[in-house]
């Protein structure tokens, strides 16, 4: 099959749907091709363990949190540093600083996977339409999609909050808008390729309607490059979430979001840094770990890096 | 050349119109009657249908976009409800700082973006190559926000080598700078690294070095060109993140430009500064674009301007 640019091989071959041919005594799927280059980058193996950790973390923070991140108040260690008692130390207003992160990364992951999900559901979408009806269609989408892409992100979230006011709810909406075009993009130039391919010609000479051969025979080729884009624009979206919570227009006080924790650290850096320490530390190796993952796995769906 | 800028300079009226439309529905969209906001909280039902009079804003929709638009065209962008001085002075006053904010970061995180990337592309998989993006993935992945408290904690507080909030002086530009060029810094180093690894091993550079020429002269010369145009482009997209990313960084150093304007205004629904600012940035970002299209046939003399 030779598909012209990086991820099309494997998508192809996806979308081929036939059951893959046994060579050799062992199976290649795209899959197994996908995790024998995947596994040699060991960056991206440890990051993809810190991201299962984190979601793990994430999912059971109420339980593994040491004390409760918005109610428990030790008066006695207030600003304390790191200690036994409180691995990453106490806030000003004596709140154990490791419960609220744990409790934070369930925030964090959930802001970026739903802005991501929802920017990525209507991005592809438009990129689809785009690339298989074309014409004006395909015109208006790309023009208003061009402008967005290059648009600063965090202005346009800005706009979107004074709009429909300061909420998480409204930041995973407002985060999510600026990831629609990249999406629609990715989606478009695949569906033009794909289009073309003598398989969608034979499903198309079999009567199948559009509908069949967009969502069954064109979107799964698409899959593997929107899922490695999903991951590296989760990262993004982590920071610009995170970014509006520090602005005072996210998650407010006392919820124990990342960006506002930082932004009530701000008003003692004097006496106590650590407060500040330890949410810029949880931003960083989150959105590390997603980059690093992205990274990895567009290098292992890329043909033309083979054995790295 | 020039008729081509020429023309593009037109097409930016278009574009603006369509801007300040949706702007201005933008702001017709904000939640709370601005008649209201602009009258104060404590004013009674009386003052505000005078106050709302006052504005136009009892006309339809129409007629008030047309008032709205003329009375921009003349530099008349209205009052701040919050300072209740013009929306210009406001601007005028905050808007050196953010500009020279902006060009510093810029400048560096080109330079050391670029020189970055070139390192990696040359020594590739090297410990350069690793180093270098190693740093680069570093500097996508550490918020603005946290990078600024940080450096202000270790430079300011701890070390008290620099200032730390104000733009009174070239030190005060250092912090803020280094904060809001890191993203951008990174970014070029991944990007002008991916790029350069594809021009190296065109055909041209072979034949330049079997032909004996220095290998100075192969990259910073048969390279670096042709490697620049994808980058440049990049370049322009970044002035764009750097617009957004003065908002935050603004806010962390305290520092006396538009993006903190912005923050302000929108916290207190000061709608006349933030349609203002909003088409400021706009208009900003579309001059840049321009631009950038401008510069690709400096760098590249066979794209033809039609």
């Amino acid at each position: 099959m030779n598909a012209p640019s990086t991820n099309q091989s494997i998508a192809a071959g996806d979308a081929g749907a036939g059951a893959p041919v046994a060579g050799g005594g062992r199976v290649r799927t795209p899959w197994t091709e996908f995790w024998r280059k995947f596994r040699k980058q060991h960056v991206a193996l440890v990051a993809l363990a810190f991201v299962l950790l984190l979601v793990a973390v994430a999912i059971l923070a109420p339980w593994i949190a040491p004390y409760d991140a918005e109610n428990f108040f030790d008066y006695d260690r207030i600003n304390q540093g790191p200690s036994w008692a409180h691995w990453m130390g106490v806030d000003p207003l004596g709140r154990d600083i490791f419960s609220r992160i744990l409790s934070g990364a369930r925030l964090s992951l959930a802001a970026g996977f739903f802005s991501v999900a929802l920017g990525g559901l209507v991005g592809a979408g438009l990129g689809l339409l785009a690339g298989y009806y074309g014409g004006w269609w395909d015109r208006i989408v790309m023009r208003i999609s061009d402008v967005l892409f290059a648009f600063p992100g965090i202005l346009l979230a800005l706009g979107v909050v004074a709009i429909l006011g300061s909420s998480m709810v409204n930041v995973v909406v407002a985060v999510s808008v600026f990831s629609v075009p990249a999406f629609a993009r990715l989606v478009r130039g695949n569906t033009l390729v794909l289009k073309q391919m003598t398989y969608v010609e034979a499903v198309r000479s079999i009567g199948a309607s559009d509908w069949t051969i967009v969502m069954r025979h064109i979107l799964p080729g698409s899959i593997s490059a929107i899922v490695v884009y999903f991951t590296m624009r989760l990262g993004t979206s982590i920071i610009t979430a995170a970014s509006l919570s520090f602005l005072g227009m996210g998650a407010q006080p006392p919820t124990p979001e990342w960006g506002a924790m930082l932004n009530e650290a701000r008003a003692d850096m004097v006496n106590a840094p650590h407060v500040a320490l330890f949410p810029s530390l949880a931003i960083f190796f989150t959105v590390l770990a997603f980059n690093l993952l992205g990274d990895g796995m567009r290098d292992a769906l890329d043909p033309k890096i083979d054995r790295t | 050349m020039a008729s081509y800028f020429l023309k593009r300079l037109l097409g930016l009226a278009p574009t603006l119109l369509i801007v300040a439309v949706l702007v201005f529905l933008f702001v017709h969209m904000l939640p709370g009657d601005p008649a209201r906001l602009a009258a104060g909280p404590d004013a009674d039902p009386q003052t505000v249908a005078l106050v709302r009079k006052d504005l136009g804003l009892d006309k339809p929709m129409p007629e008030q976009f047309v008032s709205f638009f003329g009375r921009m065209l003349q530099g008349d962008f209205g009052t701040s409800l919050r300072s209740k001085r013009a929306v210009s002075t406001e601007i005028a006053e905050r808007f050196m700082p953010t500009l020279w904010l902006t060009v510093t970061s810029m400048v560096w995180s080109v330079i050391f973006g670029m020189a970055i990337g070139i390192s990696s592309a040359v020594f590739r998989n090297l410990w350069p190559d690793r180093l270098g993006m190693t740093l680069a993935v570093s500097g996508i992945s550490f918020p603005a926000f946290a990078l600024g408290m940080l450096l202000m904690e270790i430079f300011s507080v701890q070390l008290g080598w620099l200032p730390t909030v104000g733009a009174d002086s070239w030190r005060h530009y250092i912090l803020p700078s280094i904060t809001l060029g890191a993203g951008v810094a990174a970014v070029m180093a991944r990007f002008t690294r991916a790029s350069f690894v594809e021009v190296i091993q065109e055909d041209f550079v072979r034949t330049a070095r079997a032909k004996g020429l220095d290998e100075r002269l192969v990259i910073f010369k048969h390279c670096l060109r042709n490697a620049l145009i994808p980058v440049v482009t990049m370049m322009g997209l970044q002035f764009g993140f750097l617009l957004g990313g003065s908002i935050v960084v603004e806010t962390v150093f305290n520092w006396p430009g538009l993006g903190r304007l912005l923050v302000d205004a929108v916290t207190m629904r000061d709608y006349p500064v933030i349609q203002t600012l909003v088409l400021l940035f706009s208009l900003e970002f579309i001059l840049i674009n321009l631009v950038v299209d401008l510069l690709y046939g400096y760098i590249n003399p066979t794209i033809r301007y039609r």
